[in-house]
């Protein structure tokens, strides 16, 4: 694991992506103590960005700079839970299925398909307004909706690894189904679990606001999801004070981006075809040599 | 065909799981919800439509497995329940009143999005290391990673408000009622470019990435050397060697996607009021109205499950593997 956090800060786009993260997170953990109350009645309602409010004003007079900064905590908790809960899910049954393959493989590999088939947004509207509003109905309706491609991802890998020696050779020695499963299949599966995770936690981020957008979630506290409720609420669009959404709505796309970056950097450090591409993209550039549409070979 | 029957298999369990799941939420939920919903509707509501909230929420006094059959039998002659929002219409009407035009936007952005970025992914992979092989990718990631909904109030405002170059809401103009006139499918049209452009902008990186990657895979092996080294002309091989293959992963994408798509454009109509599921499914939160709310649930999943069949059935067409015995 020590490698490919090497290998991540080494590689171009994780490292910018891992920067922004960090910078989001940072945001989230200590800038809450640097800005105004976002609930508090600051200035006129709908003022544009000034000296006194950076980001202007909400609809309802409170400071868009700190809604968006307070927003970010209740925001990331919510998705890093959802992305650890939905990934930690997904890979105990894909692993379990994988491994088994026989009535409980079958079983399981069906809920994965149905799970996956049904449209995430419509169920997960039907059981949040049923529950109390708030942010854990939130993050248990996107763990319901979204663990299910992880499980199918870690459940062919578990079967490709099924008929590797040292499995059988763990079998062999008498090891439990347990520790087969944790000790043996599931390290070898850290880059496989790293882009689940990444890719369970941006459906997080974007199913959540999604969902506190259409007011499922709680109106009244301050979250990136709520930001924007309120924002189409109060008209925004209507009044033309853009203030109210672009800030909240950048802080999504940036915190999703430096997720999809780091993606591309574990892709690049899992699959060297890719990484010798992109070495070569770059030495043509400095060559100015036109390009042939022959598979690259990069010995370096 | 085994491989149509499987798929079919499939889907039967998905929709039965879905009737199943839409029938005990309501009767095993925490916080009663019914008792919340009398209390608020109490001498607003007329008595017959708290009878019809009764019998959704299975207050009807009769043992459960009576009430699911008669719930079934209900569902196999579309009734789905009345709506307290739009009371005293029946859900299947209200929801009647929206597929269309969910049906027409949803349609077109996919149709758009896939082809259009299948094609760009194609043609990048052809440019491999070219200017727009570097910046198209990374430029439409960052795209992607703003909220569909986002998106769709940027360009509402940018476009529709600030420049005034497009409708700001609703399917079609006020004064113009639904027909086969020259006048409202344009009128129509113009409504329809700016939501659906707002889900082609957001989807196109991902078709755009995967085509590539497949397609680039799909260059670099053998069968794609012999056919340069037969001498054959590059658009043949491009075509109808390497894309042809190359497209397999995409489709099977296509029938993941769905879900996703159909997702997105529930909350782009949200933004433009765009008459489909999607602003009815707001209506319904807004008015906590439970019976449309589940109605939506099982047609939207309905759909989606025969929208992955027609993916299927194009699929086997695409890939005889499928059809070997």
């Amino acid at each position: 694991m020590t490698g490919l956090w090497q290998q991540l800060l080494d590689n171009r786009k994780s490292r910018l992506g891992l920067m922004l993260l960090v910078a989001a997170v940072g945001i989230a953990l200590v800038g809450p103590f640097f800005v105004a109350d976002p609930l508090a009645y600051l200035a006129a309602p709908h003022a544009p960005p000034s000296w006194k409010h950076w980001l202007g004003t909400t609809g309802q007079g409170q400071d868009v700079l700190a809604q968006t900064v307070v927003g970010a905590r209740p925001t990331l908790l919510v998705a890093f839970l959802v992305g650890s809960c939905s990934t930690l899910v997904g890979a105990g049954l894909g692993l379990l299925a994988g491994y088994a393959k026989n009535k409980t493989d079958d079983l399981i590999n069906l809920l994965i398909n149905v799970f996956l088939v049904m449209p995430g947004l419509p169920l997960a509207v039907v059981i949040a307004a049923y529950l109390p509003a708030g942010p854990v109905t939130i993050a248990l309706v996107l763990i319901v909706t979204g663990w299910a491609w992880t499980a199918r991802v870690i459940r062919s890998q578990a079967y490709a690894l099924t008929d590797k020696d040292f499995i059988l050779a763990a079998k062999v020695i008498g090891e439990p189904a347990w520790r087969i499963l944790w000790v043996e299949m599931l390290p070898n599966m850290g880059s496989l679990l790293m882009s689940c995770w990444i890719g369970n936690t941006v459906y997080a981020i974007g199913a959540q606001v999604g969902l506190e957008f259409l007011g499922l979630g709680d109106v009244s506290a301050v979250t990136w999801g709520t930001n924007l409720y309120w924002a189409t609420n109060d008209s925004a669009l209507l009044l033309g004070s853009w203030w109210t959404f672009v800030p909240t709505g950048l802080s999504i796309a940036l915190t999703g981006f430096s997720l999809t970056l780091l993606t591309f950097g574990v892709d690049e450090i899992t699959n060297p075809g890719l990484a010798a591409e992109s070495r070569w993209r770059r030495y043509l550039r400095t060559k100015n040599t036109p390009t042939s549409p022959q598979t690259p070979v990069v010995r370096s | 065909m085994s491989y149509l029957l499987r798929r079919l298999g499939l889907y039967a369990v998905a929709g039965f799981a879905a009737l199943t799941l839409n029938f005990f939420l309501p009767r095993f939920m925490p916080g009663d919800p019914a008792a919340a919903l009398f209390g608020r509707f109490q001498g607003r509501l007329k008595p017959e439509a708290l009878e019809a909230l009764r019998q959704a929420f299975g207050l009807s006094g009769e043992p459960l497995w009576r009430q699911y059959l008669t719930y079934l039998s209900d569902l196999t002659r579309g009734e789905l329940g009345v709506s307290v929002a739009y009371f005293p219409e029946p859900v299947a009407h209200v929801i009647g009143t929206g597929v269309g035009w969910t049906l027409l936007l949803a349609g077109v952005s996919v149709l758009v999005a896939f082809v259009l970025g299948t094609g760009l992914g194609i043609w990048l992979a052809w440019r491999r290391g070219s200017f727009w092989d570097s910046t198209l990718p990374p430029l439409l990631a960052l795209l992607g990673a703003f909220p569909y909904f986002w998106t769709a109030m940027a360009l509402l405002f940018l476009l529709g408000f600030q420049m005034g170059w497009f409708p700001l809401r609703h399917a079609h103009s006020d004064h113009l009622s639904p027909a086969w006139t020259f006048e409202f499918v344009w009128d129509a049209w113009l409504h329809l470019i700016l939501p659906a452009f707002t889900l082609v902008f957001t989807t196109l990186g991902g078709w755009m990435l995967s085509m590539r990657n497949n397609m680039v895979a799909e260059l670099g092996s053998d069968y794609v050397k012999l056919a340069r080294a037969k001498g054959l002309p590059e658009g043949r091989i491009m075509w109808a060697y390497a894309a042809r293959n190359a497209l397999l992963p995409n489709v099977t994408g296509l029938g993941m996607a769905l879900g996703f798509v159909v997702s997105g454009a529930l909350l782009t109509e949200v933004i433009f009021s765009y008459p489909g599921v999607g602003y009815l499914m707001l209506q319904a939160i807004r008015a906590q109205d439970y019976p449309l709310m589940q109605g939506l649930f099982l047609m939207i999943t309905f759909a989606v499950l025969l929208a992955n069949f027609l993916v299927d059935l194009a699929y086997q067409r695409l890939d005889p593997r499928t059809r070997a015995e």
